[in-house]
């Protein structure tokens, strides 16, 4: 098997590694390239712990070939926030307490803020079905739901 | 501990109010470092070849096709493992398969490789050599006697002559007349109530990394709800000192019970030793489905009776549990549980122990119990619909209440039952009118709660800042309710303080994260080191100010001269006294070492509409709202998280989770794909109601919260499901297919 | 193994015939890589056909719309004008998985799949769509029903795959939908599945329907019965009851591990009606 040369962006850092062909996008960001917040829960897209986004676009990096990111804009938890600056929806999760054990919070977070960047004032219903791909067996979801729906608030007030 | 005589009245200043958890910053940003998040220098891949087949024995096993694989560094089987203790036999079994196979899954051997692709190409190499055998995956049928056997002895002697070796073992408990009280009775509801095995779920796989040397020195990384367990287990299996291991636990991904044995870790060890290379395994969500621990199914016959004015003269109930393929399903605490929320002069439960050809089962928040409480509680509800009686009347009628001597054993204390239906039948849920289609159901629910063995050690830093540390895994938030306490109890501010996961060679013993018990238990001895600290502290002030220590007190962070020998000085606060250390007696510390006793039971009331698509079987859930007891809420987000939590695993055990094994005793669903926990869109917010009845045993009146809220909602949606669709459902889940199946048979 | 992503049909047409071993075709990768990581298959190759010029696109063509094969579940859901002429297509491929899947699954991969209970196939079945199937000898055209040949199977040769599909032009006084049935709200495999598309005459009755369902056989399939039992109608309650017959009797569902035969053949009614109503409201009906 030979490797494939694969040169993309991942949270606006120039990237390049090399991967195997068959290998998942989500196994490179954690094994190559050390960013382990992607987490696999499922490995088959039913979980959603992966979420990342490709040219602002979320989707289960679990189900992406690595050599599928040539050329394109790969987003992951690590880079939402700004430096030392939380996006708002970090800061409400931590405010509202819409984590216990935070395994998926990476991936529920990343596909909030693909949501909130698609829809700035998402019903909860949209909320709810918005992130249904993405499991969370701690919450009961009540307030992560809240949370997204409470920074979609702050961000239309401050905006 | 008794409860500080205080407490009642006390204005806490920390506890009751909502921080951000000290864990919280690494969670949102992906920093934090689960199971699998671990590397180390020269590390391997392991990986586990499984059993394709329900039941079989091994006739033989040759691995020397992998083991000639280049990058294959160590395979082992069973017999890589030497004799063992008999309390450890069966983890050892489940996590590597001996003589038999003994359920679809089950580990038969592991290799260690140079990279995840090597692995796998190596396991399909190693050759197992089958004698597929009958197996029985049904509780029911497992108890028959011509049921195909997985063991042969096990069988306790509480079990009659003549039944089949997979009744392993029969418990009882109650007190009264049966057959005298069910005579009293205007009407008995007699029924048999069936649910179907349920995962804990946990969206974090089971993962470790395990590095030993030759010099018999080892060390463990992995996520689970008790590290101090899986040293000893390990350690056991392995025959190696408690000593020589340390295990540092990870951040733990969810773990509900699930995560309170060892399923890799002893194998990673052994093929760490075997290679001398550190070895990481992570399971698929595929192994985690068919090989670790889900919940026991049960089958559970109930007899109630009650007179026409909701008085329940007589309740009796059979339980069987099967376990899986070991001894040990939860059925005693399902017989425990089952009447526990109410006060019955005739009462008796009698449960079976079954072994199946499924995985051995581990526990899953409130093991046992909810299983029984839907039997219990939808008899209860028959009962009452039937003489057109309010349900929650029938319970305040019949509930538990301090004095009441429980169907299990023990007087209660004050406990929080009443105070939960009473705010129940007060909430404007319960007046709420419901459309057509749809239907309301309650139900009540118990737990135990736990203590047990706990350490914890509270050092104040030269600087003057606090950190604790303890040896329970955090799963949902315990590190601030660590912190919270011990900033209540010294009188500083919560950011003074941070509160720390000590790995197995920092602390003594500490017992898992299960019953409930780490707000409770690791509270109070977080409470009480803090508590020696401060004597420490005022000791030091006192020798400053050259007087008794008697007449030194401990108020809003500071020593101060108390009574009327102490003289007059300013108060020295936690970091002056910290600051000086050093030239007065050197370093300070509280530590707290206890098995602790005392913890509250816990109740709580469930309220739930759904409605029901009568040409589907499909179910909405509309509203939900929990009534709970929690003691006293040391941070109500994460109380109110708990509750949310338990509902919501009980709306999936009700509705749509189920373990599916084919006629070839093969899981059918081993994915989220078809094994089909709540997604957001399947449900409403859920709404909670803290009710605070404080726990004699604690200082603060703490109670645990985790586990009560699994136990009502299965019957809760069954009793509204059964009012929705006007046929009265018995077996879970209650999925379509047996809603409309139902509807259709009248 | 190895993956190519070339830029040209014609390239990807040699590079399959270059192929000797198993190649598959990846443009959402939502089944394939799936069937990767359970290893149901080992290929020698996969062919990404979404660098291929065309593939991402959605284009107008003699009244109908042209949907690349490479065109996410995503994408065509943001297309009004698409959106507006075949809600029931576009509804069906929206229900295919997550909102991460739909930023990736597609069309043609739905029915390429070879899946019974895909969600996208009756709604195209009832669409009458017309799958461009690129090859050594270049492009051809065929209905949608010629593709599914069973579960996991197609007619697709080894050396062929789909380019584009095409929605063809929606009459007046038409349109089409989509309903499954899941035992959640999301995230399941249809258990049930039924695709409606019909028009109506200038009175408001069904002048012609098609009527397809899928999950419930083994390949999804029309119901002409079905159709018949509508047209001429308001879809009155007498059309409903006839339509509702139909389905549940076209109906040869296996019991598994997602439902049973009873419940399938029930639920194939009670969505076939549910369906037509949809559509025919859809279409401007009164009833």
């Amino acid at each position: 098997m030979s490797q494939i040369h694969v040169t993309t962006s991942i949270n606006g850092d120039q990237t390049e590694f090399l991967c195997e062909p068959d290998e998942t996008l989500l196994d490179v960001l954690r094994d190559r390239l050390g960013l382990t917040g992607s987490k696999e829960g499922c490995g088959t897209g039913d979980c959603g712990a992966c979420s990342v986004t490709v040219d602002g676009r979320v989707v289960c990096s679990c189900l992406m070939l690595g050599a599928e990111a040539e050329g394109h804009d790969i987003g992951t938890i690590e880079g939402m926030a700004e430096g030392d600056k939380l996006h708002p929806l970090q800061e409400k999760f931590l405010q509202e307490a819409a984590l216990q054990c935070g395994i998926c919070t990476p991936g529920i977070l990343v596909a909030a803020k693909a949501l909130l960047e698609h829809n700035p004032a998402p019903t909860e219903e949209e909320t709810r079905y918005w992130l249904a791909g993405n499991l969370c067996r701690c919450t009961g979801y009540d307030k992560i739901i809240r949370a997204v729906m409470d920074t979609a608030e702050d961000m239309r007030r401050a905006s | 501990m008794a409860l500080d005589d205080r407490s009642k009245t006390r204005d806490f200043k920390v506890i009751g109010t909502r921080p951000v958890r000290p864990d919280g910053i690494d969670k949102v940003t992906g920093r934090a470092k689960f199971g699998a998040d671990a590397t180390a220098p020269g590390m391997l891949t392991g990986r586990v070849l499984r059993s394709p087949h329900p039941h079989a024995r091994i006739r033989r096993i040759d691995a020397s096709k992998a083991e000639a694989l280049p990058g294959v560094k160590a395979v082992v089987t069973r017999a890589d493992f030497g004799e063992v203790p008999e309390d450890v036999f069966d983890i050892l079994d489940n996590c590597m398969a001996g003589e038999k196979a003994l359920y679809d899954g089950h580990a038969v051997a592991a290799v260690a490789a140079s990279s995840p692709a090597v692995a796998k190409r190596a396991a399909k190499l190693i050759e197992v050599e089958y004698e597929p055998l009958p197996h029985v995956t049904d509780v029911d049928e497992a108890m028959k006697p011509e049921a195909p056997a997985l063991h042969e002895g096990r069988t306790e002697e509480t079990v009659p002559e003549g039944m089949s070796p997979n009744v392993i073992s029969r418990v009882q408990f109650g007190h009264g007349d049966i057959e005298a009280g069910l005579a009293q009775a205007d009407r008995v509801v007699e029924r048999t109530y069936r649910t179907a095995a349920t995962h804990q779920g946990y969206i974090e796989p089971h993962a470790c990394l395990a590095s030993m040397g030759p010099d018999g020195q080892a060390d463990l990384w992995c996520c689970t709800q008790g590290h101090y367990l899986v040293r000893n287990t390990c350690a056991a299996i392995l025959g190696m000192e408690q000593g020589q291991l340390r295990v540092t636990a990870s951040e733990i991904g969810g773990g509900f019970g699930g995560k309170t044995t060892v399923f890799l870790e002893p194998v990673a060890l052994a093929l760490s030793r075997k290679a001398g290379r550190p070895v990481k395994m992570v399971m698929s969500r595929s192994e985690v489905l068919r090989a670790s621990g889900p919940t026991a199914s049960s089958s559970v016959d109930v007899r109630i009776g009650m007179t026409k004015d909701g008085r329940i003269t007589a309740g009796f109930a059979e339980l069987r549990y099967q376990g899986g393929a070991y001894p040990g399903s939860p059925v005693d605490m399902g017989s425990m549980s089952a009447f526990a929320p109410y006060d019955l002069e005739n009462v008796r439960t009698v449960g079976w122990d079954i072994v199946t050809n499924r995985p051995k089962q581990a526990a899953y928040r409130a093991p046992g119990a909810p299983m029984a409480a839907f039997a219990v509680e939808s008899a209860i509800d028959e009962l009452a619909k039937g003489f057109g009686l309010d349900p929650l009347e029938v319970r305040l009628k019949n509930g538990a209440d301090e004095g009441t001597k429980a169907s299990y054993g023990p007087t209660y204390p004050a406990i929080g039952l009443m105070a939960t239906l009473e705010a129940a039948k007060s909430h404007p849920h319960w007046s709420a009118p419901l459309g057509k289609g749809q239907g309301r159901g309650v139900a009540c629910g118990f737990w135990f709660n736990f203590g047990g063995d706990t350490c914890v050690s509270l050092n104040i830093t030269p600087d003057g800042t606090v950190t604790v540390s303890e040896g329970n895994p955090d799963i949902g938030g315990s590190r601030a309710s660590m912190t919270m306490m011990a900033a209540e109890e010294l009188g500083i501010p919560y950011d003074q303080v941070r509160t720390i996961i000590a790995d197995t060679g920092s602390l003594g013993q500490n017992e898992v994260t299960d019953g409930s018990r780490v707000t409770f238990a690791v509270g109070l001895a977080t409470i009480e080191a803090a508590r020696n600290a401060k004597r420490e502290m005022c000791r030091r002030a006192a020798m400053v100010w050259g007087i008794d220590e008697e007449a030194v007190v401990w108020e809003d962070g500071a020593a101060r001269p108390s009574g009327p020998n102490a003289g007059e000085h300013p108060p020295m606060t936690l970091a002056e006294i910290a600051a000086i250390a050093s030239n007065t007696g050197g370093p300070i510390a509280g530590h707290y070492e206890v098995n602790a006793e005392g913890a509250g039971v816990s109740f709580a009331t469930h309220m739930v509409d759904v409605e029901v698509d009568r040409d589907t079987g499909a179910t909405k859930i509309l509203r939900y709202t929990v009534f709970q007891d929690a003691g006293k809420a040391v941070h109500p987000s994460y109380v109110e998280g708990q509750f949310q939590g338990g509902a919501v695993q009980g709306i999936g055990w009700a509705l749509n989770e189920e373990y599916i094994y084919g006629d070839d005793g093969v899981l059918q669903n081993p994915g989220f794909l078809d094994y089909r926990v709540p997604v957001a869109s399947d449900l409403p917010m859920i709404d909670t109601v803290i009710l605070e009845i404080p726990n004699p045993g604690h200082p603060y009146g703490v109670r645990g919260v985790g586990e009560t809220s699994i136990v009502p909602p299965l019957a809760a949606i069954a009793n509204a499901v059964s009012e929705a669709a006007g046929v009265r459902m018995t077996d879970l889940p209650m999925s379509p297919p047996r809603i409309l199946a139902a509807i259709e048979n009248g | 193994m190895r993956y190519e992503a070339p830029t040209t049909v014609d390239a990807a047409v040699e590079f399959l015939a270059s192929q000797s071993g198993d190649c598959h075709m990846l443009a959402g990768g939502t089944d394939l890589l799936v069937k990767l990581r359970s290893e149901m298959i080992e290929p020698d190759a996969i062919l990404d056909i979404k660098r291929i010029e065309g593939m991402k696109d959605i284009t107008a063509e003699n009244g109908g719309w042209r949907i690349g094969a490479a065109v996410s579940g995503a994408e065509m859901n943001e297309h009004e004008a698409l959106c507006a002429a075949w809600p029931g297509v576009v509804e069906a491929v929206g229900l295919i998985g997550s909102t991460q899947i739909q930023g990736r699954a597609t069309l043609a991969g739905n029915l390429c799949n070879g899946s019974p209970a895909a969600d996208s196939v009756p709604a195209m079945l009832a669409a009458d769509a017309i799958v461009r199937i690129a090859g050594p000898g270049g492009v051809r055209d065929v209905p949608v029903g010629e593709i599914p040949e069973g579960p996991g199977k197609t007619s697709l040769k080894a050396n062929e795959f789909i380019a584009s599909i095409f929605l063809p032009e929606r009459p007046a006084r038409s349109s089409d939908a989509y309903l499954r049935f899941i035992p959640r709200t999301e995230m399941d495999i249809a258990v049930v599945g039924c695709g409606v598309s019909l028009q109506l005459d200038e009175s408001g009755k069904v002048a012609r329907a098609r009527v397809a369902l899928g999950a419930v056989g083994p390949k999804v399939t029309l119901v002409p019965e079905a159709a018949t039992a509508i047209e001429g109608s308001t879809l009155d309650d007498a059309a409903q009851a006839a339509l509702t017959a139909a389905c549940t009797s076209a109906a040869s569902p296996i019991d598994d591990k997602r439902g049973t035969i009873a419940f399938r053949k029930h639920v194939a009614g009670v969505l076939g009606r549910r369906a037509a109503k949809i559509a025919f409201e859809r279409a401007g009906g009164a009833a």
